[in-house]
């Protein structure tokens, strides 16, 4: 039950991009396609589930027993950093098909905060999903994870979909391109307010 | 290119946010109030003029295949010595900021700067440039926070301008979007007059 409650709520009611802002360069940078947009977010979905896992075990296991809590920023950045890097070369190998269709996007999703911030969130804050507030344990930690990389890819898919539909329109000059694209993301994440209190 | 114009071109010609668009996160979801946008902008300016300094200084022995994860692993140490430094000095800034605080390692702009200008010049012509550029950036978080604060609120950095409730949804997520895209419009068409 608890899994269902982190899997709604982090896919539609604190939807990772169009409430909680963060991952917004890929959003307003790779969404004129849809497909290069489905393709960004299998990557983030990828990198997201298994860089928190890694974390997770980093934080409870390395940094928090040494006592040395306060390195979290930079030792989660450079796991974060090899693992998009071993990612990279385990896919070239295994599944050229996929490397080649992702290439480009796979060592974007470094500096993509939603990653980071992710791997940060899970760590520090409380949540208070079914009853009273407590930190996630490792499974509710990659169930969050997974759950909010859907969101992105719910919300970025969808965002694609417009953004094409809208290319095809005429749209005053000083709006072309990024103005346009914000107003219609205002749009969605007005339309995704509707989901707030269903959790 | 003069020292001065190091500095002022953060605000214009290259600001990060309404000419570059980058750094789009925090612009977007620290700015419910112009308070909050202009500390968000200034952490971002301390981080951004202390890496591009040691950066320009080291970036002669870094090894070429090396260079972006130890430019990056530079900016997280000054996000690491900024988190502490609030936690001690402004604990309540902190806390409102929260995630987007050490999320400035994944600051485009932080890592851009780096990339484009403090690896082939000087320590202090990187210093300026980091300047420039952080104050850019506050003063476009400042800009978009007191037009939400405003519009969401009724007031400027927490004084009541307007009587009565604001419209809530400027200080929520789409309100955010709307802003900036309004901003963008008008920093096009009447400043860079390019449209």
């Amino acid at each position: 039950m608890e899994y269902i409650i982190i899997l709604i709520s982090a896919v539609f009611v604190n939807n990772i991009l169009l409430s909680q802002f963060l991952g917004i360069c890929p959003f307003l940078g790779v969404s004129n396609k849809l497909s290069t947009a489905a393709g960004m977010s299998a990557a983030v979905c990828f990198v997201i589930t298994l860089s928190t896992l890694v974390t997770y075990l980093l934080q409870h296991y390395v940094l928090d027993p040494l006592g040395v809590g306060f390195l979290q920023t930079i030792a989660f950045i450079l796991v974060i950093a090899a693992l998009v890097q071993m990612v990279e070369i385990i896919l070239k190998k295994l599944s050229p098909a996929l490397y080649s269709a992702l290439g480009i996007f796979l060592p974007l999703i470094t500096t993509n905060c939603a990653v980071l911030g992710v791997a940060l969130t899970v760590v520090t804050k409380e949540f208070t999903f079914g009853g009273e507030a407590h930190m996630l344990n490792l499974g509710e930690s990659v169930m969050y994870a997974f759950a909010t990389s859907l969101g992105f890819g719910l919300a970025m898919v969808m965002f694609a979909g417009l953004r094409e539909t809208l290319a095809l329109n005429d749209v005053p000059k000083a709006f072309k391109g990024v103005p346009v694209a914000l107003l219609t993301a205002s749009i969605l994440a007005m339309a995704f307010m509707g989901f707030s209190g269903l959790v | 290119m003069s020292k001065l114009s190091l500095v002022t071109k953060g605000f214009v010609k290259d600001n990060p946010t309404f000419a570059l668009m980058l750094g789009m996160c925090p612009t977007l979801a620290t700015t419910t109030s112009a308070v909050n946008g202009m500390s968000m902008g200034l952490a971002t300016a301390f981080v951004l003029i202390l890496s591009n300094m040691a950066i320009s200084a080291i970036a002669r022995f870094v090894p070429d295949k090396v260079r972006i994860p130890s430019y990056i692993v530079v900016i997280a140490t000054f996000v690491t010595v900024l988190q502490l430094l609030m936690q001690a000095y402004v604990p309540a800034v902190y806390d409102t900021l929260g995630l987007f605080i050490p999320l400035i390692v994944v600051n485009c702009i932080v890592l851009g700067r780096a990339e484009a200008f403090a690896n082939k010049n000087s320590v202090l012509d990187s210093a300026l440039d980091g300047l420039g550029i952080g104050l850019g950036f506050t003063l476009s978080l400042t800009v978009i926070g007191i037009v939400r604060e405003l519009l969401g609120a009724g007031s400027i950095f927490g004084y009541k301008l307007i009587a009565g409730d604001g419209i809530l949804v400027f200080v929520l997520a789409p309100g955010a979007f709307l802003v900036l895209a309004y901003l963008l419009v008008i920093f096009r068409k009447y400043i860079l007059k390019n449209e």
